[in-house]
């Protein structure tokens, strides 16, 4: 496997393993994820990326059948550790899903729902918070004269960005984003791409895409996964303009998957 | 997708080929034209120029087209970049194979003088410099490509030698100085066309090996 050497992680993966019953979906991978970049995770569908994705906030423990080997660190402490805050853990290692899934609620509890969750009913703390977060995921302008509407009123991009803001209002560490856009028209990508490169100054972000353009404009490193392993891991620029692997050569030119 | 776009790159590839055989031709032609005198041969490289650069524009078109419409990425944006590279490259080429024709005829006009330096040694290196820049082109072959770049030097130095003599001759006889000074410009277009087989070498590298080894950054070739 061909792979770089992060100086600073915030996530280290170490020799993980993940089976749904008896199928294997991950084979032994080993990763580190740099603080405050964004890094994408590529490959064609049914190579593990989403659910690689979803072993760094444990939401593969919802699966029954599902079991995990190896170690996920965050911040140096293994999340698979008996002692582990499952929903702690969510708190730092917050979420982002394919299709916008905004609570039918107003646009305002949307907001602040892991706020109230975690107990805190200051208004004047809510208040600012809606607004920052609004405003860190560019929604503020479009939404702030009916903070109490329905969020199911919105469009997709600006649900999509809605659960952006939900997500950073808990004040993550990491923020994983399973294909953000794969819903969305070209301009509401273009701006969650946007949100993207703002949020990378305050956040980690970890983020699946089908979209080679979209992995090659967003992210600082890109990881290739094929059949649950992981094949190359490197800086973006480097991946997309001179691949080391073959496989990953061919199917970032399309040549398979 | 991926289909298509290796369609439209095999195209590109074949469209480039012709056009560094039409290049190649006329500098064949204008160093016949000029080792022979022969006027008419000399007229129609000039007169041939158009359809060079036509072919240029319509290759370039065609690139801009496939990144556009395919965004090719890795060995696929490699290719298509090194192809917008050597097809100007290759226009230049041709542009001063036009030049060479122009000083064919300007020499006749004048009254033809003897050359002070091998004119046709230092065309059969350069011709054989491009050549093995497009069949490494074709080849991909990165030796062959590393192999042209190696003999830039012994052009360079041809034309630093040539330089002397044309200077030598000028003081022996300034009567020949305009002839003198086409010769020198003959030569100097020689050793560009020099560079740009060198230019097209390295970009057939950079195109395999995604090297960049322009500006002295080749290793193993010394």
């Amino acid at each position: 496997m061909n792979s770089i050497k992060i100086d600073n992680p915030i996530i280290e993966v170490e020799n993980l393993c993940f089976f749904y019953g008896d199928s294997q979906a991950i084979h032994g991978v080993d990763i580190s994820f740099p603080e405050k970049q964004v890094t994408a995770l590529i490959g064609p569908s049914g190579c593990g990326k989403s659910t690689l994705l979803r072993c760094f906030n444990r939401m593969n423990d919802l699966i029954d059948i599902s079991r995990v080997e190896g170690k996920v660190l965050l911040s140096g402490q293994n999340i698979y550790d008996r002692s582990t805050d499952i929903i702690e853990l969510r708190r730092e290692v917050g979420m982002v899903f394919q299709k916008p899934n905004p609570f039918p609620k107003s646009i305002y509890e949307n907001v602040i729902y892991g706020l109230r969750i975690a107990g805190e009913n200051d208004h004047k703390l809510l208040d600012e918070r809606v607004e920052s977060c609004l405003k860190g995921a560019a929604l503020w302008d479009e939404v702030k004269d009916r903070l109490q509407d329905s969020a199911l009123g919105l469009s997709g991009g600006q649900m999509q960005r809605l659960c952006i803001a939900r997500a950073i209002a808990v004040n993550p560490k990491v923020i994983l984003m399973d294909e953000p856009c794969s819903a969305l028209d070209p301009k509401s990508t273009a701006r969650v791409e946007e949100l993207i490169s703002e949020l990378r100054k305050d956040f980690t972000i970890i983020i699946v895409t089908h979209n080679m353009q979209q992995a090659a404009r967003v992210s600082d490193f890109t990881a290739f996964l094929f059949e649950g392993s992981l094949i190359e891991y490197g800086l973006t620029d480097q991946i997309f303009v001179k691949p080391r692997n073959k496989q990953t050569e061919d199917y970032i030119t399309g040549r398979f998957g | 997708m991926a289909v298509l776009m290796q369609q439209e790159l095999d195209s590109l590839k074949k469209k480039l080929l012709v056009l560094s055989a039409e290049v190649e031709g006329r500098v064949k032609q204008s160093v016949q034209a000029l080792l022979t005198g022969d006027h008419k041969l000399a007229q129609k490289v000039r007169k041939g120029d158009a359809q060079i650069d036509n072919m240029e524009i319509e290759l370039e078109e065609e690139c801009l087209k496939i990144l556009a419409l395919h965004q090719p990425v890795a060995t696929d944006l490699r290719f298509i970049v090194s192809v917008l590279k050597i097809n100007n490259d290759l226009e230049r080429v041709a542009d001063f194979a036009v030049n060479i024709a122009q000083r064919s005829i300007n020499l006749s006009n004048d009254g033809r003088i003897k050359c002070p330096y091998n004119v046709a040694a230092m065309a059969e290196v350069v011709e054989k410099m491009l050549k093995m820049a497009l069949d490494s082109l074709v080849e991909s072959d990165t030796e062959l490509a590393r192999q042209t770049i190696k003999l830039d030097d012994d052009v360079d130095n041809m034309h630093r030698e040539n330089f002397i003599s044309v200077k030598k001759a000028i003081r022996k006889n300034i009567d020949d100085l305009d002839g003198l000074v086409y010769y020198l410009s003959i030569s100097r277009y020689l050793e560009r066309m020099g560079d740009l087989a060198t230019n097209i070498a390295e970009d057939v590298v950079y195109q395999v090996d995604g090297e960049i080894i322009r500006h002295g950054g080749i290793q193993g070739c010394q």
